[in-house]
């Protein structure tokens, strides 16, 4: 039998005895803070079927919160992702042109809106559209919030086309250059879409960031998304704000769940198809950065 | 143009943000390397623990962690964590809060870490006749913590951008003065955004190419 990892061996009697104790003692300190938890909630009055009960016999919480802060959760996240993804590319392909004029000014702007918190990107924006344009008000959390995701998740992609680009061999290039393709050319017919397929796993893993980070819009811009729900299903149903945080969250859970399953598994099948380069991009980190 | 900058402390708002920054980044590296620990772990149970942590409150949106600590923690459960006014109970929740997610990214990085470092390594150290702990503490984590130095330093930069979300439990922090900024002095919305977002590149960009220089230096030539 092979060992389950390097780090340690097939644990033999006495470490199988270790073990054992190891497993009574971290069960029974999760199971002490479990009580804890428990025990502050029922303390509280949190845990009564009166507060829990709406979510499970009442559509009305469904149907008149949750589902609609989802829609706009959803609508918020997947303009953000179809306006960023063809400007990422674009600046992306702007950082590997061979002119320093365009590169550089590239390079900045990605790199600017990469360090700049979403948050302040979005307080920003709302701010600017209140104040320079007519939008309706009715609309301007979402235009707002819609914006500050594109420019930074838009400059993150720029670095994951980047980066697609980078990982095709060179060979890709070369042979493309022997048979007289012009650089335009070589780009759009060979390279991109050879990147493609080896960015979509990081492109699907970037959704969850943009999933997540529209939660802010919720919370600085009174934008009416899955989180702003809160609020108002706590002050409908019996102050029950941490059932309604509970439900929120694992909707959220489960939606990232989704992506990221989604994520692996097109990178699996990107791994095996035969006619790509057999190039995948790895999934971008936290701050946007190829680990 | 620039008058009305002295009416506002945006100096010290700054310095809020490197405070909860300091102590969340501590805080942060501490329980991920724990995490980590029992992710590698020869006991199940810890290890079905630290997967199910780190895929449990990785994918919950911070902003919901952070309220999730004021308005669960605080306010319906009264836990204050020992601060005395208002003030002092935010800034703790707001650390509290982003120690519990940033450590799920630490956690991760970390795990790559230790894949890095190769299997003799381990295997020479099994072979000496070193337990799980020592093999962990004395081989593997020295290695790993030098070949993750660049994907940390990621986790900071994001963790730095991140403080701004404490503005939503009311910390004084950066993002919270340029809210108030940007509708006092709605005529120059446009400058007050450059004065803070500059603030941000001065934090993290200093901290990106110190950490790559570090990172560089440390790697395990191999």
């Amino acid at each position: 039998m092979s060992a389950p990892s390097v780090l340690y061996d097939v644990p033999g009697p006495k470490a199988r005895a270790r073990n054992a104790v190891y497993t009574v003692l971290f069960l029974l300190a999760l199971a002490g803070v479990g009580w804890w938890i428990i025990a502050t909630l029922a303390e509280k009055d949190q845990l009564t079927w009166q507060k829990w009960g709406p979510f499970f016999t009442e559509g009305q919480v469904w149907t008149t919160f949750i589902f609609p802060g989802l829609l706009n959760t959803l609508t918020a996240a997947g303009l953000a992702i179809v306006i960023a993804l063809p400007l990422g590319s674009l600046f992306g392909i702007m950082r590997l042109s061979d002119h320093l004029w365009i590169r550089v000014p590239a390079g900045v702007v990605v790199e600017f809106f990469r360090a700049v918190p979403v948050l302040i990107l979005m307080v920003f924006a709302d701010q600017f559209y209140a104040e320079y344009t007519d939008i309706d008000s009715d609309y301007r959390p979402l235009m707002a919030v819609v914006t500050a995701l594109v420019l930074y998740n838009g400059a993150v992609l720029a670095e994951v086309v980047r980066a697609g680009i980078q990982s095709l061999p060179a060979g890709q290039a070369e042979a493309a250059k022997a048979i007289g393709m012009r650089k335009t050319q070589t780009m759009t017919n060979v390279l991109l879409p050879q990147a493609v397929t080896a960015m979509l796993p990081a492109i699907v893993s970037q959704l969850v960031v943009v999933l997540k980070d529209t939660a802010l819009g919720g919370a600085a811009l009174g934008f009416a998304d899955l989180f702003s729900q809160i609020r108002p299903i706590a002050n409908n149903y019996f102050a029950n704000t941490i059932a309604t945080m509970t439900i929120v969250a694992v909707i959220y859970i489960l939606l990232n769940n989704l992506l990221t399953a989604a994520a692996g598994w097109l990178e699996k099948w990107s791994r095996q198809r035969k006619t790509s380069s057999g190039a995948v991009v790895k999934p971008v980190d936290n701050n946007g950065r190829n680990a | 143009m620039f008058d009305f900058l002295t009416e506002y402390d945006i100096l010290g708002a700054f310095w809020v943000t490197v405070q909860l920054t300091v102590y969340s980044a501590i805080g942060s590296l501490i329980w991920g390397t724990i995490l980590a620990g029992m992710r590698v772990s020869p006991v199940p149970v810890m290890r079905a623990f630290g997967t199910a942590y780190v895929n449990i409150v990785r994918n919950i949106p911070l902003t919901l962690v952070i309220i999730a600590m004021s308005l669960g923690l605080y306010q319906t459960l009264n836990v204050a964590l020992g601060g005395n006014t208002i003030t002092a109970t935010n800034f703790r929740l707001a650390i509290l809060g982003f120690v519990l997610y940033t450590s799920t990214f630490v956690c991760e990085s970390l795990r790559s870490g230790i894949n890095t470092v190769p299997v003799g390594q381990a295997e020479a150290a099994r072979a000496l006749g070193l337990g799980f702990g020592q093999v962990l503490r004395m081989i593997v984590l020295p290695q790993a913590f030098r070949s993750v130095i660049g994907p940390l330093t990621s986790v900071l930069i994001a963790l730095t951008k991140n403080t701004t979300v404490a503005s939503t439990i009311g910390v004084a922090e950066a993002s919270l003065l340029m809210s108030e900024m940007t509708e006092n002095e709605s005529d120059v919305i446009g400058l007050v955004f450059m004065i803070f977002a500059m603030g941000f590149v001065i934090l993290t960009l200093p901290v990106g190419l110190l950490l790559g220089r570090v990172a560089k230096k440390a790697a395990v030539k191999r």
